[in-house]
């Protein structure tokens, strides 16, 4: 059972949460407390992030980890301040509650470009504190973890440390200000060494002690330096435990054999399935089909036998009928949102100036641990474990669909084996409480196929961009980009919640937003027709017009003979994202596209969640087929907290986004995609990796990583293989058109 | 029936055509061998077989004649194998998920040639996906064990 189980049944509640957490951000405009997270559990809580009782010291890490390292540089950040060695404390992800929401994430949604640092937008952005209490959204996503942690956690862990002082000050007659802390314990001015969890019935008597500041940079022990994540050990030896390995007493195994998007089930007959060793059940749910049994293969060979046939609804579902419909949205354009419109791009573009279209096909997030999640049903009561990015919107649905109050849904999240976007989604923690609710008292672990993982993504979407432009020998003058795409906001939104009024900027996310002073500067998005669910896909609207722009530009650059390089740093007046180009610039080496022996070098730009990045690919063209040689990538995130994360989530979002760009689409017949498993969405694999440098620099604001990797690489990909063939690719993958070696 | 699987004898009641990555997460308890794919397409589920590498999702138990090794028998977090002192030496994992897999393809090819070179590891190493594309490291890893257990 987990640590969060064991803290309910024992000891003492120390200070209030409003109080502790209302220092956090210094000064609230809004008065209601927060509710304590642990409240009514007898935790020893000196705040919703420290934990502490005999048996030592526990950080609460809200924000989920699917692999970015989220849970670690949560648990760095408070045990800076708290002079607690992290690898000492234990870390859990802690229980679902308001006090754990998202400030940076909403933050984001703002419309302002993170460049834009303005009196109005400044202001915005701290007013956000308010809708999103509001919203008590404990999400993690948008890369915002670190932005929202770095002040509230280390304030979290100062305010614990100062109470923990007071309390030895207190016992002992003496100054707080004579004494000091260090490795769990506040050490008395002759030395004597006193352990936190000895002080933890005293401080619990404390007002937690608010008046602090916090350490200079110069003063960090742990961040900012080499260290070791605390789950490398166990993801190096199978003792990680993530949700899908979850064992539970007497505890069933479910798998589930859903209707194509949209789709119902049209006829079932259960007795075949039913008679298949092992299993116990066959159980209609809300748009499919469970399969009860006593072992996860079991259920899955049933699944896949199951007598089933299935409703599809009467729209586009046909890859043909979708990029249809993206045309006749282009056509049509009804504009959603224009956050850019500089200039008049219409007087300055002329007939046969620069124009071109591109496409980017659906992609699914397909982490390599299956949606999975473990479900306790009983007459008071409802459990779940699972991975998740939205634990709120996890537990409304669960009261929802059990008719329990949400106070009697308990969630505990899951060390998840990879997201990319996937776990904002909730369908599969549903789909476990509805099953579970048929068999009240008996744990269930629902596991989903690869098979079906692949036919119920809720997919980045297809999208069309129409380019034009003008540009001389002093560089570009004019851009018109206008991308047509579904809205990712309201389709993850109506499944989640419900969808937002107003237009969806993620449409235009990663090109509107652009530190380039282009005289002539127009962005637009238009909202196509929603054909399948669509949802958030690493670095989301990024993704794509990282693509977009960063091919437009270099067709633009070549065509009246710029060099690639030269010419973005001509456009760009953000100081940060200029140091990331000269950066990139230099750690490749770059002298120009062309890389002599069949080798050709492309450069991409963009600036997402705040952070700008810059990457160079180079290829050579080969007998084989086209070979990736190197990769480089510049990112600025303002304090490099977590070095040796930090680089490898930069490599690894360069890669993913290469890797996609090569050979990965879904297309879909019937409101179901083709690929049905990973022989048919191959990613990136070992013998096609080029060797990889990267580079982080400090001279913007502090930002997270997990997402702008990504959105550079396909386009440094596909104007490197232009540099070494000639040939422009502007639909991905680029496996349509050239062979990959 | 009878297993040998980290050195002992487990004996199950299981069907003879149930995939041995099964048998080793839901019947015995051993669920450091992940399942991916279910079509030997990501290698997740890669353990040892009389030491040969072998997909745990394609061999049914009927067809397990030899010793089975899974990634808890390889090491553990107090004892690592050198392959895992590698792997935790580089930080490889990230969401972690594949690297059962990847650390079981790696020991299994070192056993066989304890000097692979680049193309040595590409070609052992491309049948395990990574969505994380922790790549770069793992062949970092693989070359630090082999230099590890060279005794260099």
């Amino acid at each position: 059972m987990s640590r969060a189980g064991r803290i309910a049944r024992r000891g003492f509640l120390i200070g209030s949460v409003a109080v502790a957490g209302g220092v956090a951000f210094g000064a609230w405009r809004y008065t209601r407390p927060l509710p304590d997270p642990f409240a009514g559990t007898d935790a020893g809580a000196l705040n919703p992030y420290v934990l502490i009782d005999a048996d030592g010291v526990t950080l609460v890490a809200p924000r989920a980890d699917k692999g970015q390292g989220a849970r670690w540089l949560q648990a760095a950040l408070i045990a800076e301040e708290l002079d607690i060695d992290p690898a000492t404390a234990r870390i859990i992800p802690g229980p679902v509650s308001a006090a754990y929401y998202n400030r940076a994430l909403i933050a984001d949604f703002m419309p302002f470009a993170p460049t834009d640092t303005g009196w109005l937008a400044e202001t915005a952005r701290g007013a956000a504190d308010i809708p999103a209490r509001l919203l008590s959204w404990q999400m993690t996503g948008g890369s915002s973890s670190t932005a929202d942690g770095f002040d509230k956690l280390r304030e979290a862990g100062a305010v614990a440390r100062e109470t923990l002082k007071q309390a030895a000050a207190t016992r002992h007659g003496l100054s707080r200000a004579d004494l000091n802390t260090a490795d769990g314990a506040v050490i008395l001015p002759d030395g004597t060494r006193i352990p936190y969890a000895d002080l933890a019935v005293e401080a619990a008597r404390l007002e937690p002690v608010t008046d602090i500041v916090l350490r200079d940079r110069s003063q960090w022990r742990w961040l900012g330096q080499p260290m070791q994540r605390a789950d490398v050990v166990a993801k190096s030896t199978g003792t990680q435990v993530y949700g899908i390995d979850l064992v539970l007493p007497e505890m069933l195994h479910a798998t589930v054999r859903m209707a194509p998007w949209g789709g119902t089930v049209a006829r079932l007959d259960p007795v075949a399935a039913e008679g298949m060793p092992g299993v116990l059940r066959v159980l209609p749910i809300t748009g499919g089909v469970a399969v009860l049994a006593r072992d996860t293969w079991s259920a899955m060979r049933a699944a896949a036998a199951l007598d089933v046939a299935f409703t599809t609804p009467d729209t586009a579902g046909d890859q043909d009928a979708i990029w249809a419909a993206l045309e006749a949205t282009h056509d049509a354009g009804a504009i959603d949102t224009r956050r850019r419109d500089d200039g008049d791009v219409d007087a300055a573009i002329a007939p046969g100036d620069f124009a071109a279209e591109y496409r980017v096909p659906f992609l699914a997030h397909a982490p390599l641990e299956p949606m999975n999640a473990t479900v306790l049903v009983t007459d008071d009561a409802c459990t779940i474990w699972a991975g998740t990015q939205v634990p709120d919107f996890a537990v409304a649905r669960a009261a929802a669909l059990t008719g329990l109050p949400q106070t009697a849904i308990r969630l505990e999240n899951q060390m998840i084996g990879g997201s990319f976007g996937r776990r904002l989604e909730i369908d599969f923690i549903a789909q476990a409480v509805e099953i579970a609710m048929a068999v009240p008292g008996r744990p269930v672990k629902l596991t989903w196929s690869r098979e079906e993982d692949f036919a119920h993504d809720q997919p980045r979407p297809a999208q069309i961009a129409r380019v034009r432009g003008r540009v001389t020998a002093d560089g570009v003058q004019a851009l018109d980009l206008t991308v047509a795409s579904p809205s990712v906001i309201a389709s993850w939104f109506g499944r989640v919640s419900s969808a937002p009024p107003g237009g969806d900027v993620s449409i235009t996310t990663g090109a509107w937003d652009q530190p380039f002073a282009i005289p002539h500067f127009r962005v637009t998005g238009l909202r196509a027709p929603e054909t399948v669910p669509v949802s958030s896909w690493r670095s989301v609207g990024a993704s794509s017009n990282g693509f977009f722009f960063g091919t437009a530009l270099d067709e633009m650059f070549a065509t009246a003979g710029i060099d690639p390089m030269e010419g973005l740093l001509r456009l760009c007046d953000h100081a940060p994202s200029r140091a990331v180009l000269e950066a990139v610039r230099d750690l490749s080496g770059w002298t120009g596209r062309a890389g002599g022996q069949g080798r050709g070098r492309g450069v991409a730009f963009c600036l997402s969640f705040g952070v700008p990045c810059a990457q160079v690919v180079e290829v050579e063209d080969t007998p084989q087929g086209i070979r990736l040689t190197q990769a480089f990538a510049v990112a600025d995130v303002g304090i490099v907290l977590d070095p040796v994360n930090a680089e490898a989530q930069l490599s690894g979002g360069m890669l993913f986004g290469l890797g996609h760009a090569m050979n990965c689409e879904l297309t879909y017949r019937g409101h179901a995609p083709d690929q049905t498993n990973f022989h048919a969405y191959e990613g990136m694999r070992m013998h096609q990796t080029p060797a990889v440098q990267v580079r982080l620099l400090e001279n913007g604001p502090l930002r997270g990583l997990g997402e702008p990797g990504v959105p550079p690489a396909a386009a440094a990909l596909g104007n490197a293989i232009f540099a070494a063939t000639g040939q422009r690719l502007r639909q991905m993958p680029f496996s349509r058109a050239v062979r990959f070696a | 029936m009878e297993l040998i699987v980290n050195g002992q004898r487990r004996s199950l009641e299981a069907d003879p055509q149930m995939p041995l990555l099964w048998a080793l997460r839901d019947l015995l308890g051993l669920t450091g061998t992940k399942y991916g794919c279910g079509i030997a397409q990501c290698g997740a589920c890669t353990v040892h077989v009389d030491g040969m590498a072998v997909r745990a999702c394609q061999i049914r138990l009927a067809d397990v004649t030899g010793e089975v090794t899974t990634i808890e028998g390889l090491g553990t977090p107090d004892a690592p194998h050198p392959v895992q002192t590698a792997w935790i030496g580089e930080q490889v994992a990230q969401c972690g998920y594949c690297q059962s897999g990847q650390i079981m393809q790696a020991a299994a090819l070192l056993s066989l040639n304890g000097d692979p070179t680049d193309e040595d590891i590409d070609r052992a190493m491309s049948g395990n996906l990574c969505r994380c594309a922790t790549y770069p490291r793992i062949r970092a890893a693989i070359r630090a064990a082999a230099l590890r257990m060279g005794g260099v």
